[in-house]
């Protein structure tokens, strides 16, 4: 399953990331690789973004992108 | 020596006046001949513009929101007779040039060369921080990392084993907690160490055990020694061009990577100008 599916303050292994180029390098540079536990925290009052936690820290990703991280729960 | 440092931040603990140690003068924004050229360089909302304000004494900005440190803030203090000029980097979460922002902070500690490099790292969030603490380590060898918010990391009962953590790393490691001027003296001293050499810095570095990337970088570098008089970093320009990193790439193709060597003399608005008209 996607990023985007994991159900809110459901907790996840991130096992590959899909994009490409500055996208996939920002994912990185936050620390998202394969591997990262990563939870979904909340959304924002519009559901789009929403707030995950990553290595303790709190981010905002968009549904295009949490949708091509490649989760397993 | 180092005792007597320890000693004299903590009977200056408390002190709010104009100086955070006894051989602490704050110069605000007057950086004419100074001695040594000091950026801070760390992940957005660290406190890297609050260590500024309580080394400079400048209050002109503070705020928490992304972004707000762009392009220039540049201040001075003096520390046991000799003059630091003190330069606020924007916060970034990477070096690799994914905005403006990176890219100031990226050539500022690349091609301005400062002295030193101050790292601020969240304490409360090291594990993610450190991914650009290795980054600013790849292109510079001095540098010393600030683990503010070291009080919210207590809160929080985290403790940091700092000396284990400066040996990893090379560098020297200061917790502090830049709000309440905790830290700040011994933040000083390491600066002035690596400053003068009294701390010999062996930075951390990636080893790559790739015969094949390691030769193809190998001669990158030296056609880069060979076009680019003092490259800064050959290596490391040699390793953004194998990655594809476009604005370095450009900046070789169009031979611009020296011009970047501004030295001590970065002129942030006009490179902030250059970024922003491409």
């Amino acid at each position: 399953m996607t990023l985007d599916q994991l159900k809110i303050g459901r907790a996840a292994t991130v096992t590959k990331i899909f994009s490409t180029n500055a996208e996939r390098r920002r994912l990185l540079d936050l620390g998202i690789l394969p591997g990262t536990r990563i939870e979904n925290v909340m959304p924002s009052p519009l559901g789009d973004p929403v707030a995950y936690r990553i290595r303790s820290a709190v981010v905002a990703l968009r549904r295009e992108q949490a949708r091509l991280i490649e989760i397993e729960e | 020596m180092q005792a007597a440092e320890t000693m004299t931040a903590k009977e200056c603990g408390g002190c709010t006046t104009g100086c955070n140690s006894a051989h602490l003068t704050k110069l605000g924004i007057n950086a004419d001949k100074f001695d040594f050229v000091i950026a801070l360089a760390g992940n957005p909302n660290t406190g890297k513009s609050t260590i500024f304000n309580q080394l400079t004494g400048l209050r002109q900005h503070v705020g928490n929101w992304a972004g707000k440190t762009v392009a220039r803030a540049e201040g001075a203090f003096d520390f046991n007779d000799k003059k630091y000029k003190l330069v606020d980097l924007p916060g970034t979460y990477s070096l690799l040039s994914t905005s403006v922002d990176e890219e100031i902070a990226r050539d500022f500690v690349l091609f301005a060369k400062p002295d030193v490099t101050i790292i601020v790292a969240d304490a409360t969030r090291l594990e993610r921080n450190l991914h650009l603490v290795l980054q600013i380590l790849e292109i510079t060898d001095h540098a010393v990392l600030a683990l503010n918010l070291i009080d919210e990391a207590r809160r929080n009962n985290l403790t940091i084993d700092e000396r284990a953590l400066s040996r990893a790393l090379g560098i020297p490691v200061v917790p502090l907690a830049a709000r309440r001027n905790e830290g700040i003296a011994e933040l000083l001293t390491a600066v002035e160490s690596v400053a003068n050499g009294g701390f010999p810095t062996r930075p951390r570095r990636i080893k790559y055990t790739d015969a094949a990337l390691e030769s193809a970088v190998d001669n990158l570098s030296r056609q880069l020694n060979e076009t680019f008089e003092d490259v800064p970093n050959a290596r490391w320009v040699a390793l953004r061009l194998i990655e594809g990193d476009e604005s370095i790439i450009k900046a070789v193709r169009e031979k611009t990577l020296g011009t970047l060597r501004i030295s001590k003399q970065f002129d942030f608005p006009q490179r902030l100008a250059q970024l922003e008209a491409r």
